[in-house]
């Protein structure tokens, strides 16, 4: 009775935890994304961005975050070459997401000069994971 | 007589021990290519697509991967710049020239000295152990390129390529 109390509480406790970590790395990155002199930050706006097509200069073919990340966040994308599995951003059903500075960072510089064809700036990002961290 | 049948008992055992470990059989170099140790590696080039074995390109092939990574066959594979050193000298302390492997002598001595392939897909080894497959696959939906090793060859990821381990998808087995 005693342990399972126990398990009980440390699995609340686990939750709780991937729920700080994830409101704290999106919290420090839009800090800082203010502290560059954006903010505040819209989730609609995110949004709009996340289903926004760009042509690709050089193939002229049409792709957004979408192509990659599927119309549900909450499902598992693909990679549109390599055909590797991208696990849903959702956090909602993945805890992992939005847990890491370092990992958030790299895939932003990556996917939005991949998409936009340029870095995107503080106010976007911040306007990104206001969108995402909700999803 | 009874220390000299130890003696002896120990020779033997040796001599077991570097049979089974490939020392006496395999004066000549290991089949295929030499599994990913490389933690970091595996983590960050794996993300997207198979972490290809080292002893699958040259060295040189490998430094200008990383000098490209902006424009990775079209993707935006950027890293750290803190992270790029170590994945560059994984990579070429276990390039092709480095591994005692066969395939990847074989993959080496394929490429001009002028070449600096670096799609691994374009080595005249490989493409002469695909010409066949090239073909077949074309058009099978379910195989967008011939770099994901790992949709035919069962054990690509533990850098193993033998035939009997080729599953062409929608193919019973392969044979050529």
């Amino acid at each position: 009775m005693k342990l399972r109390f126990l398990a009980v509480i440390l699995m609340g406790c686990m939750t709780t935890l991937a729920g700080l970590a994830q409101a704290s790395v999106v919290d420090t990155l839009q800090q800082e994304y203010k502290t560059a002199g954006a903010g505040p930050f819209s989730a609609a706006k995110g949004e709009k961005m996340w289903v926004e097509k760009h042509k690709d200069a050089e193939s002229g073919k049409e792709f957004s975050c979408q192509t990659c990340h599927t119309d549900d966040l909450k499902k598992s994308g693909k990679h549109e070459k390599t055909g590797k599995v991208i696990d849903p951003l959702a956090p909602s059903v993945n805890k992992e997401r939005l847990t890491d500075i370092k990992f958030v960072n790299k895939w932003f510089l990556r996917n939005c000069k991949q998409v936009l064809g340029r870095e995107c700036t503080p106010q976007e990002k911040g306007d990104f994971l206001e969108y995402l961290k909700g999803q | 007589m009874v220390m000299k049948n130890r003696i002896w008992a120990m020779v033997a055992g040796i001599a077991w021990l570097l049979v089974n470990s490939g020392y006496v059989l395999a004066g000549a170099p290991n089949t295929d290519f030499a599994a990913v140790t490389n933690i970091k590696y595996a983590k960050e080039c794996g993300a997207c697509h198979l972490a290809y074995q080292p002893g699958l390109l040259p060295e040189r092939s490998w430094r200008k991967v990383m000098e490209n990574l902006h424009d990775h066959f079209g993707d935006n594979a950027e890293l750290p710049t803190a992270d790029q050193p170590v994945l560059l000298e994984y990579l070429v302390n276990n390039s092709a020239e480095r591994a005692n492997y066969k395939r990847s002598a074989q993959m080496l001595h394929s490429i001009r000295k002028v070449d600096t392939p670096v799609r691994i897909s374009q080595v005249p080894y490989f493409i002469r152990e695909h010409r066949e497959v090239a073909n077949r696959v074309r058009g099978n939906e379910k195989i967008k390129s011939l770099g994901q090793c790992e949709l035919c060859h069962q054990k690509a990821n533990e850098g193993s390529y033998a035939e009997n381990e080729i599953r062409v998808l929608g193919a019973e087995s392969w044979n050529d």
